[in-house]
């Protein structure tokens, strides 16, 4: 059926799957609003009866979610410098050289996503820990910098600026890394920014070398906080519902400000990390 | 942004001259690889020989690995839990994985199409699970389909269904496993086909319309074909993912009941940090690695990487 060529069976569809998608989250995000006893009274009702942030109060005070913040954003924000910074270098050697090691090296790259390291986490846990590491937020940091997708991305990138732009720097007497810092890596901020997005975001949920580094609960992330709570024998709901809408709200300003470029970005080297 | 442009090489008229190569042309890129050279063979080709050895050694994590050559690899083939985790975990890689396609390109189908109304608003909110962590999505599933609390239950029950064992029965758990993880999943799925549609020429698909092919044909015969690296890519990293799942069932179930649906991963994890048999975790981790190898291999038989030159 259509209506100025409007299909209303398919904007129902995805009127219908959008609701099914926003659901768990608006219910989420309503229970947290509700007091401990109403969390359980039948029969549930979507809204609070009564409205009130006493989860948030008692997570707040409860857990040191300042500590967390600063960890977590220490963490993702360090690591995606280093993220941007490395993929880009690695992925303009990529390509704008030539030569065998080079090619073989981005052999072993793309491998890398083929094979994802926590598949081998004991051993990794054992490097990380004979590195000295161990249960310090650089532990988390320094294994995360490489990632394929980034390198990829930039190789891709870099592949269409035109060589005549290096060739004629060249000429001019500029050096190679005055070229790739001064000229290249400019031009490549398109890719910089969707790359630090997602890095930031891969950061600030990463879970699984958290909870293997980090021991020290001072240290702790905000993943492993909340972890912490779910793994209790007695799930404390009203805190643990609280306490997980606070961690998400890092990301939400992050989407809400970079929201075009997410969205626009045309990820179709699409490898994922 | 990020896809190949041939029209930026393509004038090619004149041979180009022979660059004399000076040697900081040689130096430079070396220098650029350096870091990530370094932090690829010390956090992946280190741990990856490292574990092949732990696999052959009794190793708690403190004092020297004590060589016992592959009586962990002869341990592991009669270990019913190993058994039961990778038979779970390819379970859930087989049913999840395709849920997960057909969600995510549908959803982009209805996204690209221009039949459509409220796309952007549809983009943003199909999207957002993207900025969710998987601990918070396990929370999130977790609290819906609580047995005796979620308000799945509650609403079969007011409708007289009977209450289904969301928690208690394994079967049932993994449902709400792979729900979660297609509901996780779909957004970079998602933007992925989004952008791989918007590449597929409309003239295609106009033309196809005026010889008379319908919705179906057109999908099937023409619009499918050419989403072909997307989808390789889109299985290839769902395997990987799905594999590999762990954060987000921790938080869900804990690969409950008991250890039902205990994913492998998870059972590395709690064999080599709870339980700290290094050198038994490392055997796991190295029959998985060759599964992945496998899996990667077979994957790549069916779609070759052009741009890999």
């Amino acid at each position: 059926m259509r209506i100025r060529g409007v299909n209303i069976w398919l904007t129902a569809l995805l009127v219908v799957l959008a609701a099914l998608f926003a659901f768990p989250m608006l219910w989420f995000l309503l229970s947290s609003f509700k007091p401990g006893s109403e969390l359980f009274s039948l029969p549930l009702s979507l809204f609070p009866k009564s409205w009130t942030s006493s989860g948030y109060e008692t997570a707040w005070t409860r857990f040191d979610f300042w500590r967390y913040f600063a960890n977590t954003g220490t963490v993702a924000v360090i690591t995606t410098v280093f993220t941007v910074l490395v993929s880009a270098m690695t992925g303009y050697a990529f390509a704008k050289y030539k030569a065998w090691w080079l090619q073989a090296f981005f052999v072993c790259i793309l491998i890398t996503t083929m094979l994802p390291t926590e598949v081998i986490m004991p051993s990794t846990f054992a490097i990380i820990r004979d590195l000295g590491l161990y249960n310090s937020l650089a532990g988390i940091i320094v294994p995360s910098i490489i990632t394929a997708t980034g390198i990829f991305m930039f190789r891709q990138y870099f592949r269409t600026v035109p060589d005549e732009l290096l060739e004629a720097a060249r000429i001019d007497g500029v050096g190679e890394f005055r070229a790739f810092f001064q000229i290249m890596l400019p031009i490549a901020k398109p890719i910089a920014v969707v790359l630090a997005i997602f890095s930031f975001q891969w950061r600030w949920n990463d879970y699984i070398w958290p909870l293997i580094v980090l021991n020290d609960p001072n240290k702790y992330t905000l993943q492993i906080a909340l972890r912490s709570i779910v793994g209790a024998d007695n799930i404390d709901w009203s805190v643990l519902l609280s306490a997980s809408v606070i961690s998400l709200i890092p990301m939400v300003i992050l989407f809400i400000i970079f929201q075009r470029q997410i969205m626009s970005a045309d990820i179709n080297s699409g490898l994922k990390d | 942004m990020v896809q190949d442009s041939p029209a930026v090489a393509a004038p090619a008229a004149a041979p180009r001259p022979r660059r004399i190569r000076r040697p900081g042309q040689t130096v430079a890129p070396l220098l650029f690889i350096s870091v990530a050279f370094v932090l690829f063979a010390v956090f992946f080709v280190g741990p990856g020989s490292l574990g092949m050895y732990y696999s052959l050694t009794e190793y708690t994590g403190v004092g020297d690995p004590e060589f016992i050559g592959l009586a962990n690899y002869e341990k592991l083939f009669g270990d019913e839990q190993f058994y039961r985790s990778i038979v779970r975990t390819v379970l859930y890689t087989v049913l999840a994985v395709p849920v997960h396609y057909v969600a995510a390109l549908g959803i982009a189908l209805l996204l690209t199409s221009a039949a459509t109304r409220f796309r952007s608003a549809g983009r943003v909110i199909f999207f957002v699970p993207w900025l969710i962590s998987p601990i918070v999505t396990g929370v999130i599933w977790r609290w819906m389909f609580g047995e005796n609390f979620g308000l799945i239950n509650f609403v079969l029950t007011s409708i007289n269904l009977p209450r289904q064992q969301w928690e208690t029965n394994g079967d049932l758990a993994l449902g709400v496993v792979i729900l979660a993880g297609t509901w996780a999943g779909t957004a970079f799925t998602m933007l992925l086909f989004i952008a791989a549609l918007r590449n597929i020429p409309k003239s295609y698909l106009e033309a196809a319309q005026l010889d008379g092919a319908s919705a179906s044909q057109r999908f099937f015969r023409i619009t499918l074909p050419l989403l072909r690296p997307t989808s390789f890519m889109v299985v290839l990293l769902g395997t990987l993912g799905a594999m590999k799942e762990f954060a987000m069932v921790q938080a869900l179930n804990g690969g409950g009941p008991g250890t039902e649906n205990m994913f492998i991963v998870q059972y590395i994890y709690q064999t080599g940090f709870q339980r700290a048999q290094i050198g038994y975790a490392s055997a796991v981790s190295m029959v998985l690695m060759v599964i992945l190898i496998v899996i990667a291999l077979i994957q790549m038989r069916f779609d070759r990487r052009e741009d890999l030159s």
